[in-house]
């Protein structure tokens, strides 16, 4: 299948351009840097300097003498009632140290907000908050999870006898004795580095105050408005029905806006002090401090073997930095990596252990994946290891690994059920684009040119669709899976959509309209999509863990549905006929074999709000609500495969093809799709070339700006080749799955694994990321001596 | 210290009482309103900012608003005219060239500045061009398409 038809009918199915295109085009998208509000004043941070330290004293006279500084808050002045809340508890008696909005007798990382300034402008904010003089003792820091877990480390928590802060376990029945007597056994650690999400718009927001009322409205950019509403009605001490919280357009979240921050909290509650709105917008340095982190995770494995390449049994220990703190869904995220580690494979002994620790560090919550990359990878790199163990082909050790497409619904060790899927489809698919079985040839060719040559697989599963609520609730998340839908009939016959789902690039304006155009016969052009506005909306979840179409999608699907039952209801009675005479042509409702007895859904809608006429027990207007909670997750699948090229005197890596064929099911915008496949790719990209995020041992930030924190450029990476294959969900009434992720969740282990590939040759087995050049070309130099 | 200065900024002359040390990018965005120009990085390396500044293409973050005294720039507001879009913003509408948006304004008045000098730069040559733009969303795939798509408009037209 071609994934690039521009067809323009604009239903589902349609590569239908976005309707979100033009406002960005032309510069007019409004993000929370652009609003101004009358009276404004601009707030700025002073952050902690140091990994870890007892905070002495703040002196902020210098600063409140400079003419145009309205405050100078502290733990001591800010109005709150409590600290940062996490929603993630997964298993119970995870510690939650408490984290202060601003931070409180301790700082315990670089970055840590310990005082905040308000000013009439940013430029004056930010002189005056390098004015105030924080005295700090510094006390001993420990920065690598598995150091902290050491006894005698440094405490980040003094409360605490240990840097502990939950251990996952999951092992089933009689494992020990399967792995015993497994013939083989291979084993593997695997190191998941800490990223930054960085979302080229930071972080900002806006508080705006009423003193009169009590309300507060709340502008910022995030993925989560409702989230953020519940929190600040919380901390700073209000009714949640005094809170609205607004999201402008979002310049990208991968993660980092699925969380209710610190400063957004501050924000409303200094403007409450001064009594004017007041506007923060994060500095890309702040970003990288401020702004959670992802993954930073390291893995044990162990697998027996059978002498066919089977996984017996599997054994996955591990250790995830939480940082200093638990931010919204911290414990959550490895909770998810444990869900994920059997992965692909029919492997239904399992044993697994993840120990969170807390560090003098910037907390980690979910980045694009949010722990099914770290799953993924892993195992995706087991799997070469046992190939290259066993001597047998990569793809070979697959196919007699795979879940099979008779299993479904399979239920894993772990304990989900995989919904539907065909893997090793999708991999013969790869396996036939990439051109995989004349490799051989390309890398022969390649060394002619000095370059060593790889190819690499990936063949990865994913879950999706967050969350049906009572599952939710089973991890321990103390908010709920489901998602809220309105459809709104105009009198005009135009329709209004409401969604809980949070876009903040993914184009549900677009994908929406195309759901309401096939279910309701409304066009396209004539549907307005709302989000992000809590004055607008009941509560919404938000969009995260590829959960928008699969949850979002199908609760606007049974809207419409519902919309469409009043209408056929309505039209029964205009046309003095039974429901039951009448079928629906994909707008309007006729009389069966009659087209000239019909009434358009625009007439219906007309006719329902005029409410001359109704039928008895049916109320005004044709509009509907509804809250969905899904059954079941949802569970997208397929194979990248990459080959790379090495330079033999440089070391560096480049990827020279890449071949991803996805199954996220039904699709509604093949043209949406490609891009967030396409994206999701460049990020796995960047964590297997460039991307660290590195501490110095005493706890400072030595990867604080773009230019140390190296992000992928349009010079930096290849064209991408895209397929699909289109098993649908069971799990939902559109087949549909999820997309937002799986680019990312596949791409860094097939790119490693086609650089181990390629540098086989010279005895190189394992690679750890990023694979700088500097890190290659020192593993050739050991290989070759 | 302030300072008075004269710019024209998409044809119009504007004068204003400025700091000395605002930022270019400060001055469209807060004195003229003019919002389309982003910021996303302290290091000129992100390339949001990106503007022309006597036609050739700058980073307004990396440039003070006095130092655009008496010069004239040009902002992604300039590109639509009576409605109609550039062919510029037209491909990237067309080739799924942005998602978010907030790196869109700057990497399209980058592709333009490639695209008037060089104005049969090969997919590579493209790719190297706009190293100091910054997307996180789309995996520059449909962006290089898209500037491949206006420059060849641009050539016809």
């Amino acid at each position: 299948m071609a994934t690039t038809e521009r067809l323009q009918s604009g239903g589902v199915g349609d590569a239908v351009l976005r309707k979100e295109d033009r406002k960005f085009v032309t510069g007019e998208g409004r993000y929370v840097d652009d609003l101004k509000l009358p009276g404004m004043l601009h707030a700025a941070f002073v952050r902690s300097s140091f990994g870890h330290a007892k905070i002495k004293s703040i002196d902020a006279s210098a600063a409140l003498a400079m003419p145009g500084v309205h405050a100078v808050l502290t733990n001591a002045t800010l109005p709150v009632e409590t600290g940062v809340l996490s929603a993630s508890n997964p298993g119970g008696d995870v510690r939650h140290p408490e984290q202060a909005i601003l931070a409180k007798e301790f700082a315990r990382y670089v970055g840590e907000p310990v005082a905040m300034v308000i000013a009439d402008d940013r430029y004056l904010a930010r002189d005056a908050a390098d004015a105030v003089h924080v005295d700090y003792d510094p006390v001993p820091v420990v920065v690598d999870a598995e150091k902290a877990l050491e006894p005698g480390a440094p405490l980040v928590h003094a409360e605490y006898d240990s840097n502990l802060a939950k251990t996952l376990e999951h092992v089933t029945d009689g494992f020990a004795d399967v792995l015993a007597k497994a013939p083989n056994k291979i084993s593997l650690r695997v190191v998941n580095q800490r990223l930054t999400p960085m979302p080229i718009e930071t972080r900002g927001c806006i508080g705006d105050w009423s003193n009169s009322t009590g309300e507060v409205t709340l502008y910022t950019s995030t993925q989560v408005a409702h989230f953020v509403r519940t929190f600040v009605s919380i901390v700073c001490g209000t009714s949640e029905a005094k809170v609205r919280v607004v999201t402008p357009d979002v310049g990208g979240g991968f993660g980092a806006k699925l969380n209710t921050y610190r400063e957004e909290f501050a924000i409303c509650a200094a403007s409450k002090v001064v009594g004017r709105p007041v506007k923060w917008i994060e500095d890309r340095t702040e970003n990288a401090v401020a702004t959670i982190h992802g993954r930073d995770q390291v893995q044990y494995y162990e697998a027996g073997v059978d002498d066919n390449g089977k996984i017996l049994a599997l054994k996955f220990d591990a250790v995830q930095n939480n940082g200093a703190y638990n931010q919204l869904l911290t414990p959550s995220i490895s909770h998810l990596t444990l869900f994920m580690v059997p992965g692909c494979y029919d492997i239904q002994d399992v044993s697994i252990t993840i120990r969170q620790a807390f560090t003098n560090t910037t907390p980690t919550d979910a980045y694009r994946g949010a722990g099914r990359p770290e799953a993924t990878h892993g195992i995706e790199r087991l799997m070469d290891a046992i190939a290259d163990d066993l001597g047998i082909d990569a793809a070979e050790v697959r196919r007699r690994n795979f879940i099979k497409s008779d299993q479904f619904p399979y239920a894993s060790a772990t304990g989900l059920s995989y919904d539907s899927g065909d893997y090793q489809a999708t991999l013969e698919v790869a396996l036939e684009l990439s051109g995989y079985a004349g490799f051989e040839e390309r890398r022969a060719e390649a060394a002619t040119r000095g370059k060593y040559r790889g190819i690499g697989l990936s063949t990865y599963v994913e879950v999706c669709g967050l969350a049906p609520s009572a599952v939710t609730a089973a991890l321990g998340i103390g908010a709920p899976g489901w998602e809220h839908s309105t459809v709104r009939l105009h009198p005009t016959g135009k329709a209004t959509v409401i969604t809980g789902t949070s876009p903040h690039g993914q184009g549900h304006a677009t994908s929406w309209s195309q759901i309401t155009q096939t279910e309701l016969g409304i066009p396209f052009d004539d549907v307005e999509v709302i989000h992000g506005d809590t004055a607008f909306q009941p509560y919404g979840l938000g969009t995260y863990g590829s959960r928008s179409l699969a949850v979002g999608g199908i609760a606007l699907y049974r809207s419409l549905g519902k919309v469409r039952e009043k209408a056929r209801e309505l039209a029964a009675h205009l046309l003095e006929c039974s429901v039951d005479d009448l079928e629906w042509t994909g707008s309007s409702w006729q009389v069966k074999g009659s087209p000239d007895r019909a009434k358009t859904i625009q007439e219906l809608a007309y006719a329902g709000w005029t409410s001359a006429s109704l039928p008895e027990g049916i109320e005004p207007v044709l509009e509907a609500t509804t809250f969905h909670d899904p059954p079941n997750f949802t569970f997208p699948f397929g194979t990248h495969v990459c080959e790379v090229e090495i330079d033999q005197a440089t070391g560096r890596v480049e990827v020279v093809n890449y071949t991803a064929v996805d199954d996220c099911g039904n699709v509604v915008n093949p043209m949406i799709v490609d891009g967030q496949i396409h994206g999701g790719i460049i990020q796995g990209l960047g964590q297997a070339l460039f991307e660290e995020t590195v501490y110095s041992e005493d706890g400072h930030m030595l990867t604080p700006t773009l230019v140390e924190y190296l992000v992928p450029s349009a010079a930096d990476v290849p064209p991408m080749t895209l397929h699909r294959t289109t098993t649908p969900s069971t799990s939902n009434p559109m087949g549909v799955k999820g997309i937002g992720e799986a680019g990312t969740i596949a791409a860094s282990a097939a790119i490693v694994n086609a650089a181990v590939d390629a540098l086989s040759v010279i005895g190189v087995r394992h690679l750890e990321m990023p694979m700088q050049p500097a890190r290659i070309w020192n593993v050739m130099q050991e290989a070759k001596s | 210290m302030e300072q008075t200065i004269t710019v024209t900024v998409n044809g119009t002359a504007h004068t204003a009482e400025v700091e000395q040390r605002m930022l270019l990018v400060h001055f469209l965005r807060e004195t003229l309103n003019l919002t389309g120009t982003h910021i996303g990085c302290d290091t000129s390396t992100c390339g949001c900012c990106t503007v022309h500044l006597d036609g050739e293409t700058v980073l307004s973050c990396s440039l003070l608003a006095v130092q655009a005294d008496g010069r004239a720039v040009r902002t992604v507001e300039s590109l639509e005219q009576n409605g109609e879009l550039h062919p510029i913003q037209k491909a990237f509408h067309e080739n799924h060239g942005l998602q978010c948006g907030f790196c869109t304004p700057g990497m399209m008045m980058s592709a333009l500045g490639v695209i008037e000098q060089h104005p049969g730069a090969s997919d590579d040559e493209i790719r190297e061009a706009l190293e100091g733009n910054l997307c996180r969303c789309t995996g520059y795939q449909n962006i290089v398409a898209s500037v491949r798509s206006a420059a060849d408009e641009m050539a016809r037209s």
